[in-house]
């Protein structure tokens, strides 16, 4: 049994295949763990109670609203940002695929699809269009009229399956 | 936008929750999936002093079934029912309505008997546990009690749990063999809260063409305050699977009472039940006729 009565608490989290523990509030969201205590700013905040979708992140492989979850909660889970998703030089294949099919204009929702997508792709490696629509239906995009982010989980399911591209990602759990 | 402070209390098992639950129930709420509760907290709807985080409770997060129910506990998530073959196989209302729960990432955390406790009248689950019948266990520092889902909901937001009472689990009931269920449901985005939504059970007699229907019930999402079986058997009785169900609309309409909001007036709403009802009925029997 723990009780944490004090006004902080121990909260150690395994990011991206990194471990780190930092000395929060409990009411400390894990989005604001991830973008004010680690400094990984990738995951980003925008409505602040689950319709967004903008702060998805990937919890044990699972996409969840990481603004629903308290970081106290998400301890013993496997966290993955969009920053454990590849890198500039070497990006994922639903990174690769926003850039190749314009599937982003001011990119302030992208983090959230990026994970969604990757789980979904996971799941359905060759989706329909219309699978492709209702898999985005819990993330909001104000610029780009979603058609060319429907094209890139399509994209990004060849290039998965293809496993080729130039799109070598990194392994979701490597340390970034 | 950020919770106010609050004290965090995580314990490992059951009795030690309902120890904590006793303690500061009065002045705290209980944590699972928090796909409600922590956005009430993030906008400061809400401020318990306490909250008694049941995630790490051992043996809550497990889906039974058994001749005559589908039992599911505190912590089990809305995914994980809804891909559980088992319980998909006896109760496949229950999957036909998970899928409009929300949206996948919320339903990755989200847990069905946090949202019948929470019991908001636009949740699915709430209707879905009157239609089957269910149990809900509660238990407390009194012990523990069960109370028929149709006595569990008091108003929209309301139960008859006390503060210091949990969900330990809720038990659905199986239909008899041979019901054929449909949900449906009308969002202006799929996932969003629904305009209107029904779930159908049909009792159905005979076998292939001269197969006709007995009996239906139907229970309803956003168009009435605590979820309610509505009878739709005098208006479905003798009616083959073919029929257009129009004699269901005065039944439905005695059954339910929509408010209007900013996305819907109330005669709207009326007018979508009663249409999703037929639809409902239509699908139910087409689905299992496969």
């Amino acid at each position: 049994m723990s009780t944490s009565s004090e006004v902080t608490v121990d909260v150690t989290l395994r990011v991206n295949g990194v471990e780190h523990t930092r000395t929060v509030e409990p009411r400390r969201l894990l989005s604001d763990f991830l973008r004010h205590d680690l400094r990984l700013t990738g995951t980003h905040v925008g409505c602040e109670h689950g319709v967004c979708g903008a702060c998805t992140v990937l919890v044990d492989g699972d996409p969840m609203r990481s603004c629903l979850m308290f970081a106290v909660s998400a301890q013993e889970h496997e966290i993955t940002t969009t920053e454990g998703l590849g890198t500039q030089d070497a990006m994922g294949p639903v990174q690769q695929a926003f850039v190749e099919c314009h599937g982003l204009q001011c990119g302030f929702c992208t983090p959230g699809f990026v994970t969604t997508i990757t789980a979904f792709i996971e799941e359905n490696p060759d989706p329909t269009i219309d699978e492709a629509r209702e898999a985005i239906s819990g993330n909001l995009c104000r610029c780009t009229g979603y058609q060319n982010i429907c094209k890139a989980v399509l994209r990004a399911a060849e290039i998965k399956r293809e496993g080729t591209e130039g799109a070598m990602a990194a392994e979701p759990g490597e340390p970034v | 936008m950020k919770p106010a402070p609050f004290v965090h209390h995580s314990p490992r098992t059951l009795d030690e929750a309902v120890a904590m639950l006793g303690d500061v129930g009065h002045d705290g709420k209980v944590l699972a999936g928090g796909q409600s509760l922590i956005p009430v907290l993030n906008m400061r709807l809400a401020q318990p002093a306490h909250l008694v985080d049941i995630n790490r409770v051992a043996g809550l997060d497990t889906v039974t079934v058994s001749d005559d129910v589908v039992r599911v506990g505190a912590t089990v998530r809305h995914a994980s029912l809804e891909k559980n073959t088992e319980a998909y196989a006896v109760l496949p209302l229950l999957r036909q309505a998970l899928r409009n729960v929300a949206h996948p990432a919320i339903r990755n955390r989200g847990t069905t008997v946090g949202s019948i406790a929470h019991a908001d009248a636009a949740g699915e689950m709430p209707s879905i546990a009157v239609l089957t019948g269910a149990v809900i266990e509660v238990v407390g520092p009194a012990g523990r009690r069960e109370v028929a889902a149709a006595d569990f909901f008091e108003g929209p937001l309301m139960t008859v749990l006390e503060a210091d009472e949990l969900v330990e689990a809720v038990r659905f009931g199986r239909f008899a063999e041979g019901t054929r269920t449909a949900f449906l449901e009308s969002a202006r985005r799929h996932g969003d809260y629904a305009l209107a939504g029904v779930g159908v059970a049909v009792d159905v007699e005979g076998q292939g063409g001269d197969a006709v229907v007995r009996g239906a019930r139907a229970a309803y999402v956003s168009v009435t305050d605590v979820p309610v079986v509505v009878d739709l058997t005098e208006a479905v009785a003798g009616q083959p699977f073919s029929s257009a169900w129009d004699g269901v609309e005065d039944l439905v309409q005695a059954g339910i009472a929509p408010e209007a909001d900013i996305h819907a007036s109330s005669e709207y709403r009326r007018a979508l039940a009663a249409e999703l009802t037929r639809r409902a009925l239509t699908t139910a029997l087409s689905e299992v006729a496969s």
